[in-house]
């Protein structure tokens, strides 16, 4: 008789046995917040779609403290989302090379981050200019 | 025995198929110094305390890939990692997690075994020469485009830090797909079309959802997850590709 018995172990729970998956788990929970956002401003348009009246509702709606403090949780979800995202990039693409080297990961995270930096903030003038 | 030697715990995930049900924790005491790795201590433990206790081993310096196991939920190559780092707390020793056990330490690495054969890890020339003929030459650019995926061990550490592994044992996963990416990029090589179905299928690179923590624990920075995530970029070109080359290699 095969005396063989391989025992499997279970998985469940998996993500918190590791500080690496707990970390992972976060920086995907983020894309959450992100969705979200996605949500209200879709929301947003549809409103804009029935006229100025349900539009101002909806601006209305906006400056409930809760709603702000919301925004600001968003926000911060949003720069770690930019951060992981950027961090891993380098091992999702082929390599980059510059003058017969290997660019190195921290330049590809680098160039990565100030282009979102970038983007971000001439966006921010953009709509801060129009509105006034 | 030198005069700074020290008692440390060695907590061990033990497991007999022929008596347990289930792997139970055994904890030994084991005297140590300074330049001792934890193969040694589990060594001691064989040698001194239970000759019982199963495990793989043989080189000592890192370079075989034999003495993978989750040391404190880690996963690492137990010759190059010291007991000193961890006293006075207990160290946790662990068969490589994901894998089925047979005894103690020992895991089953028949699976792995065949994801590495299904890659077909040889070269698959584009046409074959005679020896009158020479060698394949390659150039020092073409050699540094693949090399650092030919560094892999086999020690099947970032099998066991892939939960996408662990939660579907299919997944061809890090290693083997690291191995692939090394003879798809080689400028000898003309396999990439066969070795793509492999790609681009249900056990492919699509199980894998960017953890990561394979290249973290990868002893000789192959960088598996690069290799996978590479060929996720592969795989979507192959597959919308074939709109354009109606004799394309996608089927």
């Amino acid at each position: 008789m095969n005396k063989r018995r391989p025992y499997v172990r279970p998985m469940a729970g998996w993500w918190r046995k590791n500080p690496f998956f707990v970390e992972y788990m976060i920086h995907e929970g983020t894309a959450l917040f992100v969705a979200a956002y996605a949500l209200i401003l879709l929301t947003g348009l549809v409103y804009l779609s029935r006229g100025e009246a349900a539009w101002n509702v909806w601006l209305e709606g906006l400056k409930n403290p809760w709603y702000i403090a919301f925004h600001w949780l968003t926000l911060a979800a949003m720069c770690y989302h930019t951060y992981t995202w950027f961090k891993i990039m380098p091992r999702t693409m082929p390599p980059v090379i510059v003058g017969g080297k290997r660019l190195p990961d921290f330049a590809i995270t680098g160039s990565g981050l100030a282009v979102a930096a970038t983007a971000s903030l001439a966006m921010l003038g953009l709509v801060w200019g129009m509105a006034r | 025995m030198s005069e700074n030697q020290r008692i440390i715990e060695i907590e061990v995930l033990r497991y007999n198929p022929e008596t347990d049900k289930e792997p139970s924790r055994q904890v030994f005491e084991v005297p140590f110094t300074d330049d001792m790795s934890v193969l040694q201590g589990v060594q001691y433990i064989k040698d001194y305390l239970d000759g019982s206790l199963s495990f793989r081993w043989s080189c000592r310096m890192a370079i075989c890939g034999s003495c993978g196991m989750m040391i404190n939920g880690e996963p690492s190559l137990s010759c190059e990692t010291f007991l000193r780092d961890y006293y006075p707390a207990r160290v946790r020793v662990e068969a490589l997690a994901h894998f089925p056990i047979e005894k103690d330490l020992v895991i089953n690495m028949e699976g792995f075994i065949e994801k590495l054969e299904s890659i077909q890890p040889y070269i698959i020339p584009k046409e074959e020469r005679t020896l009158a003929q020479g060698e394949y030459l390659q150039t020092p650019a073409q050699l540094a485009s693949y090399e650092q995926f030919s560094s892999c061990i086999n020690c099947m550490l970032c099998y066991a830090a892939c939960p996408q592994f662990g939660l579907n044992a299919e997944f061809i996963g890090p290693a083997a797909m690291a191995l692939l990416h090394r003879y798809n990029i080689d400028s000898r090589d003309a396999g990439k079309a066969e070795r793509m179905e492999l790609v681009n299928s249900e056990e492919g690179v699509f199980n894998c959802t960017a953890v990561g923590y394979c290249s973290e624990v990868c002893p000789k920075h192959v960088d598996p997850a690069n290799a996978v995530n590479q060929n996720k970029t592969n795989s979507a070109a192959d597959y919308f590709l074939r709109f354009l080359t109606p004799k394309g290699g996608a089927k």
